[in-house]
């Protein structure tokens, strides 16, 4: 009796297996969606909505970081790569660019720090290391801890070329894996200071304010607020039919405001 | 009679195949790294990458000596705090704890080891890195921090497996030492100890392993900063930190250079089994023709 069971069970999930390994692509297209792991949230949530108005269509968002994503888009791998830095040139050969949106950066303080605002030139010597006490920027007498991101993070990226000029970040400040984690390093420690996406900031952390402009919606819209980025997605050659209609229906006013929601500033 | 031989057959060559496909796997693996991460030798040199101390990959420079010490350094500290502590604990636990407190004690340190690297990782972050800042100073991301954590990750595999060698010596023997007038102590230290030795540099090799290799935990509290590290207290970066951190961008010879890292975790984790071998069989006991 229970060998029988155990039977059933087994040819079960043999057919529920052969079911999942042979029916896909018969019913559905699948277009891969590969790259930065801060395009990547945006995307999904583009993707949800998408595919469930049309039925026919799958997408598959995959993480990894923008250098993954314009390699697998160029090995043919990806059918749309995420890259959330500008592309140099060499990097740029065969692929089309689309930009979907730009994201701020904050600069990022705990809450127990009293330092509101900062100019460029004093966020650059705090993280070449030129600065190394907030007293000389106006704050109170404690030593500064520099967090920052692994190198080829297109956040970081993005800082450096806003940011560091041709100096660099001093090669004592911590490195942290995600914006998650750098967002509680800051929280947790007076004296630190870090840069994270607009999209991931809250109350934990004090965003400063960079020449004397807050980073808000507003003011990324309008540029005055000059730490930002964009989103781009890479396209090698002409895109598929789906890819297509994927691509204009993000620029399409539901797909806006999706992007909206999500605290990006979408790019006619 | 027929049939009890086919299937006798049947059964051997299928262990046999079993045995070979896990080798091949390795293999291929092994070869996987080698051809993917000998371009990053080819193109900077082996000895100025293994003894470089510059990693700044957008300028080309790929040395990963400081991350190799960072590693050995981590290692090692972790193992200083864990051996006394799990073998000592192992000892209670083989051989003074009453079945009670086994019964209760086994299960609680089999689980420590269930307990994903990434909740240990995110524990150090939010309670000890604080915890160090306040008292000792710097960041709180440090080689010490990162070597707490990894001192309670290996306390379960060291613990439960020296235990088990520690419980697999022979009755007879702790008969033959109270019987000559010794006590739990000298017992314990004398002839328990040494005759459960080669199993207990066995737990302590497998310990090790799990320290070296462990990666999330490092990338989370050990501050990931490329120095050989002037104190305790100073943020270091793992060899497999250095790779988990940057292979999502990587292309080109920086991608090589991170299999190049991989190749040079694998050689010092071949060195160490080499030592540790070497010494497990130097202290074997010989004990009426066979070893324990």
């Amino acid at each position: 009796m229970n060998s029988e069971f155990k039977g059933i069970i087994v040819i079960a999930i043999c057919i529920i297996l052969a079911y999942l390994f042979i029916n896909p692509g018969a019913s559905y297209e699948r277009i891969d969606v590969v790259g930065s792991t801060s395009v990547q949230p945006l995307v999904e949530k583009l993707a949800e909505n998408f595919t469930s108005s049309h039925e026919d269509i799958r997408i598959y968002v995959q993480g990894g970081g923008s250098g993954m994503g314009i390699r697998s888009t160029k090995q043919g791998l990806a059918n749309i790569g995420m890259s959330s830095k500008e592309l140099s040139s060499t990097e740029k050969k065969n692929l089309t660019e689309i930009t979907i949106g730009k994201e701020g950066i904050v600069i990022a303080v705990s809450n127990q720090n009293n330092i509101k605002d900062l100019s460029i030139e004093q966020i650059k010597n705090i993280f070449n290391g030129k600065i190394t006490n907030w007293k000389e920027v106006g704050g109170n007498d404690k030593e500064i801890h520099v967090i920052t991101r692994e190198e080829g993070s297109g956040t970081r990226s993005a800082f450096e070329s806003i940011v560091m000029d041709d100096t660099k970040i001093k090669d004592s400040a911590i490195v942290q894996s995600s914006t998650e984690s750098v967002k509680q390093s800051v929280a947790s420690d007076p004296g630190a200071i870090g840069f994270v996406s607009f999209a991931h900031m809250n109350d934990d952390v004090k965003p400063i304010s960079v020449d004397g402009v807050s980073p808000s919606e507003k003011t990324i819209t309008n540029e005055e607020y000059v730490l930002q980025r964009p989103f781009i997605f890479l396209i090698k050659g002409e895109p598929s039919k789906f890819a297509k209609e994927f691509l204009s229906w993000i620029k399409s006013p539901a797909g806006t405001e999706i992007i909206k929601k999500e605290k990006i500033i979408p790019v006619k | 009679m027929e049939k009890n031989r086919l299937s006798e057959f049947l059964i051997e060559k299928s262990l046999v195949i079993t045995a070979i496909f896990s080798i091949i796997i390795i293999l291929l693996i092994v070869l996987f790294i080698l051809m993917e991460g000998f371009p990053a030798f080819e193109d900077y040199g082996f000895f100025r990458f293994l003894f470089g101390m510059n990693w700044a990959p957008s300028d080309g420079e790929f040395g990963v000596f400081a991350m190799i010490i960072g590693s050995i350094y981590v290692t090692l500290l972790s193992l200083i705090m864990a051996v006394p502590l799990s073998l000592l604990c192992a000892i209670f636990m083989a051989e003074v704890a009453p079945n009670s407190i086994r019964r209760i004690l086994k299960p609680v340190i089999e689980t420590l080891s269930g307990i994903p690297s990434v909740v240990y990782g995110f524990f150090g972050l939010i309670v000890l890195v604080p915890i160090i800042r306040t008292n000792f100073g710097g960041t709180g991301f440090s080689m010490f921090t990162a070597a707490l954590i990894l001192t309670v990750m290996v306390l379960p595999t060291i613990i439960t497996i020296s235990q088990d060698s520690l419980r697999a010596v022979p009755h007879e023997y702790r008969e033959a030492s109270f019987g000559l007038g010794a006590t739990n102590w000298q017992t314990i230290r004398h002839v328990i100890f040494p005759a459960a030795l080669p199993g207990i540099i066995t737990s302590i090799i497998l310990g090790m392993g799990r320290a070296i290799g462990e990666t999330l935990a490092a990338i989370m509290i050990a501050g990931n900063v490329v120095q050989i590290p002037g104190s305790i207290f100073d943020p270091v970066r793992t060899l497999t930190a250095n790779i988990a951190l940057e292979m999502g961008y990587a292309t080109g010879l920086h991608y090589n250079a991170l299999f190049g890292t991989a190749i040079v975790l694998f050689l010092i984790i071949i060195i160490l089994l080499l030592i540790a071998n070497y010494i497990q069989h130097k202290y074997k006991v010989d004990v009426g023709g066979g070893y324990l």
